[in-house]
């Protein structure tokens, strides 16, 4: 990815839909400034208050997993985020640079025995929240949609 | 350790501990590392800490505030202490229903009554 440090590329299209690719270093000092980004496309393109917080939570969720096992936290690698906003639905894709993951492996985490384990809720919440989520493989890569309901 | 720079504010009620958190977006992945010290560091100066989070302000949880909130009530109940949560709005309740984490944290409907469960 030939992106600066950083880089936002935002395209506002007069069809009030947004679009976006954006290369994030550090999560805790840039995640902020791209939620608000699709946050103000998400409310311009009039979704209500329940869907901006469902693509909120499922951002964070794949941009901290990203960052957190699929890179390992490891500063030298990059998290790309692109989105799309259109009236009818919102397209976001992440992708880190780690070797991917088996999302059939990964615990769950509402069974009785693993409640109190303090991890491993992320791809659970993404899926409760977007009405699709892809882990392309080898699992570096998650797509995801959300469709307001009726 | 200074609370108000982990986005805490705490009050103490008789021995039971209330703890605030300051800004409405806390939760989110820049703080909450320094918040899960921050817990932490009120759970350690306890003797059976006695406990209520009040989420009155908050609007944004994710899941890595899942597991700070886990890790803290893992580190009370281990000190023989309680700790129950409060004023949390319908959008976050949810998250905790759809964890099942409704069923582990005691959850009250605002601090008074979370406090007052405690006599």
């Amino acid at each position: 990815m030939a992106e600066s440090p950083g880089h936002h590329d935002e395209r506002r299209d007069s069809d009030s839909s947004r679009s976006g690719v954006v290369v994030l270093h550090d999560v805790r000092t840039e995640l902020d400034s791209l939620q608000r980004a699709v946050v103000d496309g998400i409310r311009h393109a009039g979704y209500d208050e329940a869907s901006t917080f469902a693509v909120r939570l499922a951002l964070e969720e794949a941009v901290a997993n990203a960052f957190r096992h699929g890179n390992g936290e490891d500063p030298e690698k990059v998290v790309t985020v692109e989105f799309k906003i259109s009236d009818e639905k919102v397209w976001i894709a992440v992708e880190d640079e780690g070797c991917g993951f088996d999302p059939d492996a990964v615990p769950d985490p509402t069974e009785e025995a693993n409640l109190e384990i303090p991890s491993g809720r992320g791809i659970m919440l993404m899926r409760a929240y977007m009405t699709d989520v892809s882990i392309v493989a080898p699992g570096n890569r998650v797509e995801m949609v959300f469709r307001p309901a009726g | 350790m200074d609370l108000a720079t982990a986005g805490l504010k705490t009050t103490d009620h008789d021995g039971i501990i209330r703890i605030d958190f300051i800004e409405r977006n806390i939760l989110d992945e820049a703080n909450i590392q320094l918040i899960g010290e921050g817990l932490n560091h009120v759970v350690d100066a306890m003797d059976e800490p006695k406990l209520v989070i009040c989420f009155e302000n908050v609007e944004h949880l994710s899941s890595a505030a899942l597991g700070v909130l886990i890790t803290a009530s893992n580190r009370v109940g281990s000190k023989g202490g309680q700790l129950r949560l409060s004023d949390i709005n319908e959008q976050i309740l949810e998250v905790f229903r759809i964890t099942r984490l409704d069923q582990m944290f005691q959850i009250y409907d605002t601090s008074a009554e979370a406090m007052s469960a405690f006599s």
